[in-house]
C-alpha cells in the first residue's frame, strides 16, 4: 500500500471515528426524553413540596427521563393552563387534572385512552390494579382515560370531646340520618355556641349533595355523562333532609356554610360533627386541641359518598416515545409504595388494594387507623358528579342547592329547574 | 426631506412605543371579542361558525345575566356614594391640624396597599358566623350569630362594606390633595362674613372639590364593575348567585365553562356599558364641575 492510499485510510478511520463519536453523543442527548407534567393542589399544606420530593426520585431510577412537574394553581387553574398549553402548540404531555374534567377533555380531543398505550399483559394487569370505585371517573365509553393520583372521599369528623360532654359514647359515630338527628339535637347548644353538625354549601356543594343522594340510594348521572338525575324524587328527598337540618331540625345553622372556613369553626369547637375531605385529615390530626374522631358518613337507605379529586392523563400530542416515558413516571406515581408515602403525608387515600398491604401504610394505620377510613367507605363510594359541559350542569345543581337551603326555592322547583337546564345543555350529546 | 415632514416623523416614531402598546393590548383585543361574539362555541369536533346574534338572544335569555347585571347596579348604587362621602369626610379630618395627623392618615390608608384577595381573607373571617369577628362583638351585646356571607339578603350589603373600606382610603388621598390645593384665605373670608361651617362646605369648598369628585367619581364607577377579585375567595357568586358580578360570570363563562363565545359576547356589554358611563361623565358632567 502506498503512502498515499495510507493516510487517506487513516484519514477515513479518524473521520468514521468522529462521525461514531457525534452518533454516540447525539444519540445519547436524543435518549433523553423531556416530559412536562402540570399538577394542581386542593387543600391547604405543602403537597407542592411532596410531589416534587416523588418527581425527584423517579428522575434518579430513570436518568433517561427528564421530567419538569409545574404546580398549576387549583384544579380549574390547572386545566386552563393545560388547554392554553395545547392549544399555543407546546403541550405537556401529561398532568394530573380534576378526575372530572374527563368529558370536557374528551371533547376538546386532548387526552388519549391508556387502553391504547399500553401493550404488555403485565401492564393490562396494572390498568386492574386500582380500586374500580376510583376508575368510574377515569372510565368512559369503555375505555380507561384516567388514573387515580390524588383521590379522595367525604368523611364524618367529630368532636370526642364535645359527644362525652353531651353524655354520648364517643366511639359511636351516628350511622344513620336519623341517629344524625338525635345525636345533633343532643350537641346543639341553645344559645349557638355550638352546632351539631355542618355541612359545608359553597366551593363543592354538588360533591356534599353526592353523598347525600347516594346514601339516598340515587346516583346524579349516567357512566356515558349525558343523562342526569336532578329532578328524580330520591334527590329531591335528599336535598329536603339538607335543609331540614337546619330548617326544622336546627342541628345545623341555616344558609350556606362555608367550605373554607368550616375546618376552622371544627377546630374551634362550634361543631361538634362536620363533613370534609379526608384531604383534611392530615391538617385536623396537627392542630386540632380535642380528641377527634373519624367515622363513615351516615346512611338512610345504604351508606354512600363521591369520591374526589385528581387524575393523571396523557394527552394525545405525544410522540410514542414521550407516551412511553410518560407511562413510566404515572405508573412510577401510582406504586403502592408512592401512594402509600402520599397517603401518609396528606390525607388522601391510597389508591389501590396494594398501597394499603405495604409495611409502612400497614404500620401507620394501626397507630392512626382514622386514616384507613376512607378505604373502608370506598365500598359504598360512587362517581363524583361529571357530565359533557361539566361547568355550567355542576353550576346549575350548585344554585338549585344554594337556593333551597337558604329558602330562596322549594327543594322540588329548584332541582327541577336544574334537571331542565341540564336537559337543554345534554340533548346533543344523546 | 422637509423640515415638516421630518417633525412628523418624529411625532410618530414618539408616539411608537405607547401605541404598539395600546394596540396590540387594547384595541386589537377589544375588536376580537366583538368578533368572537358572532361566533359560536367551537371544539375539535364541531368547529366554531358565524351565527349572527345568537349570542345576544342566549344572553337576554339567560336569567344569571340579568341577576348579575341587577347586582352589580347595587354594588354600584351602594359603594360609590358612601366611599366618596366617607372620603371627603376622612380629607377634611385629616387635613385639620390634630395631634397625629399622619398617623391617622396613614390608618386611613391603610386598606389600600393591602392586595383585594388579602382584604376578602381578613373579612372572610369577620362575617364567619359565631367564630368570626362580627358575630363575636354582636354576641357582646346579646345579639345571636347571623351567617352573614351565607344568606342572599345580607351577602350583597357584606361585600359592599368591605369594598367601602377598600375604596374610601384611597379617594380620601386624591380629596386631600385638592384641600391642600385650595387657599386658607376663603375660609378666613367666609369666617369674617359671618358663614357657618356648613355653609362654608356646601357653598366654597364642595364646588371647588368637583373636578376631584368627577376623577373620583369615573374611578369609582370603573371599580364597580372591575373589581371582583373578593368574590373568588368569599362567595363565588353565591349563594345562588345572590352577588355574583358582571366580570365573574365572565370569567366563570370562559374558564368554568369554557364557552369563550358566550364570555366575548358579555364582555362585549361590559365594554359598551363602561364606554358610555365613561363618555357621559365626561360630556355631560365636564361641562358642570369647574367653578367658574
Amino acid at each position: 500500500m502506498s503512502a498515499f492510499y495510507r493516510s487517506r485510510l487513516a484519514g477515513l478511520v479518524v473521520s468514521a471515528f468522529v462521525v461514531a463519536m457525534m452518533l454516540v453523543v447525539s444519540t445519547a442527548v436524543h435518549a433523553k426524553t423531556k416530559l412536562t407534567m402540570y399538577y394542581p393542589v386542593a387543600v391547604g399544606g405543602p403537597l407542592t413540596k411532596i410531589v416534587d420530593g416523588m418527581v425527584a426520585d423517579f428522575m434518579a431510577k430513570n436518568p433517561d427521563i427528564e421530567v419538569d412537574a409545574i404546580y398549576a394553581g387549583n384544579y380549574n387553574d390547572a386545566r386552563i393552563k393545560a388547554l392554553a398549553a395545547l392549544k399555543s402548540g407546546q403541550p405537556a404531555q401529561l398532568s394530573v387534572m380534576f378526575s372530572i374534567d374527563l368529558y370536557e377533555l374528551i371533547e376538546q380531543d386532548a387526552i388519549v385512552a391508556f387502553d391504547d398505550i399500553i401493550q404488555t399483559d403485565e401492564e393490562r394487569a396494572w390498568l386492574k390494579s386500582f380500586y374500580p370505585t376510583l376508575m368510574e371517573n377515569g372510565v368512559t365509553g369503555g375505555k380507561t382515560w384516567g388514573i387515580p393520583f390524588q383521590r379522595s372521599t367525604i368523611v364524618m369528623y367529630y368532636n370526642k370531646d364535645a359527644f362525652k360532654a353531651a353524655g354520648l359514647d364517643p366511639e359511636k359515630a351516628p350511622a344513620t340520618w336519623d341517629e344524625l338527628i338525635e345525636t345533633g339535637k343532643k350537641l346543639t347548644k341553645g344559645d349557638g355556641s355550638q352546632w351539631g353538625l355542618m355541612i359545608p354549601s359553597t366551593g363543592y356543594p354538588y360533591w356534599m349533595f353526592g353523598a347525600l343522594t347516594m346514601q339516598n340510594d340515587q346516583v346524579l348521572m349516567n357512566s356515558d355523562g349525558n343523562e342526569t338525575n336532578f329532578g328524580a324524587p330520591a334527590t329531591v328527598e335528599a336535598l329536603q333532609f339538607w335543609k331540614d337540618l337546619g330548617g326544622k331540625h336546627k342541628v345545623m345553622p341555616q344558609g350556606t356554610i362555608e367550605w373554607g372556613t368550616l375546618r376552622q369553626n371544627f377546630l374551634e369547637g362550634k361543631t361538634a360533627i362536620m363533613w370534609h375531605s379526608t384531604g383534611n385529615l392530615t391538617a385536623v390530626k396537627k392542630k386540632a386541641s380535642f380528641d377527634f374522631g373519624v367515622a363513615m358518613l351516615p346512611a338512610n337507605k345504604r351508606r354512600g359518598t363521591p369520591t374526589g379529586g385528581g387524575n393523571f392523563y396523557i394527552f394525545k400530542q405525544t410522540s410514542p416515545e414521550e407516551r412511553t416515558a410518560a407511562m413510566k413516571l404515572v405508573k412510577f406515581m401510582t406504586s403502592p409504595e408512592q401512594s402509600a408515602k402520599w397517603s401518609m403525608q396528606t390525607g388522601y387515600m391510597g389508591i389501590s388494594q396494594a398501597a394499603y398491604d405495604t409495611q409502612e401504610l400497614m404500620e401507620y394505620v394501626k397507630g392512626f387507623p382514622y386514616a384507613a377510613v376512607a378505604r373502608d367507605q370506598l365500598q359504598f363510594a360512587t362517581a363524583e358528579l361529571a357530565t359533557y359541559q361539566t361547568g355550567r350542569i355542576r353550576k346549575a345543581l350548585d344554585d338549585a342547592i344554594q337556593a333551597a337551603l337558604t329558602g330562596a326555592k322549594s327543594p322540588e322547583d329548584a332541582l327541577g329547574e336544574a334537571q331542565s337546564t341540564a336537559d337543554r345543555l345534554l340533548k346533543s350529546y344523546r | 426631506m422637509s423640515r415638516a415632514n421630518m417633525r412628523h416623523v418624529y411625532g410618530w416614531l414618539l408616539l411608537m412605543p405607547a401605541a404598539i402598546l395600546l394596540v396590540a393590548f387594547t384595541h386589537y383585543p377589544t375588536i376580537a371579542t366583538i368578533i368572537d361574539s358572532f361566533f359560536s362555541k367551537g371544539n375539535p369536533v364541531r368547529p366554531s361558525r358565524f351565527i349572527g346574534l345568537d349570542n345576544y338572544r342566549l344572553m337576554t335569555d339567560d336569567p344569571i345575566f340579568w341577576k348579575v347585571l341587577a347586582n352589580n347596579m347595587w354594588f354600584a348604587i351602594g359603594t360609590i356614594p358612601t366611599s366618596i362621602a366617607l372620603a371627603i369626610a376622612m380629607a377634611l379630618m385629616v387635613n385639620k391640624a390634630l395631634p397625629g395627623r399622619s398617623l391617622v392618615r396613614m390608618a386611613y390608608f391603610t386598606p389600600t396597599i393591602l392586595p383585594m384577595i388579602a382584604v376578602a381573607n381578613i373579612w372572610l373571617f369577620f362575617y364567619t358566623p359565631d367564630i368570626g369577628l362580627i358575630d363575636q362583638v354582636a354576641g357582646l351585646f346579646g345579639f345571636s350569630g347571623h351567617n352573614w356571607l351565607g344568606d342572599p339578603d345580607t351577602v350583597l350589603p357584606a361585600i359592599i362594606i368591605m369594598t367601602i373600606w377598600k375604596e374610601a382610603g384611597f379617594f380620601m388621598i386624591f380629596y386631600l390633595a385638592a384641600l391642600q390645593q385650595i387657599p386658607p384665605e376663603l375660609a378666613e373670608a367666609a369666617r369674617l362674613e359671618g358663614a357657618s361651617r356648613w355653609y362654608y362646605f356646601r357653598r366654597v369648598l364642595f364646588p371647588l372639590l368637583m373636578p376631584t369628585t368627577l376623577f373620583v367619581l369615573i374611578n369609582a364607577v370603573l371599580n364597580s364593575f372591575k373589581l371582583v377579585d373578593h368574590l373568588f375567595v368569599l362567595t363565588k357568586g353565591g349563594p345562588d348567585n345572590a352577588s355574583n358580578l358582571l366580570l365573574y360570570y365572565i370569567f366563570e363563562s370562559a374558564f368554568s365553562y369554557f364557552d369563550t363565545t358566550y364570555a366575548a359576547t358579555l364582555t362585549v356589554v361590559l365594554l359598551g356599558l363602561l364606554a358610555f358611563m365613561a363618555l357621559a361623565q365626561f360630556f355631560v358632567l365636564d361641562r358642570r364641575v369647574h367653578y367658574r
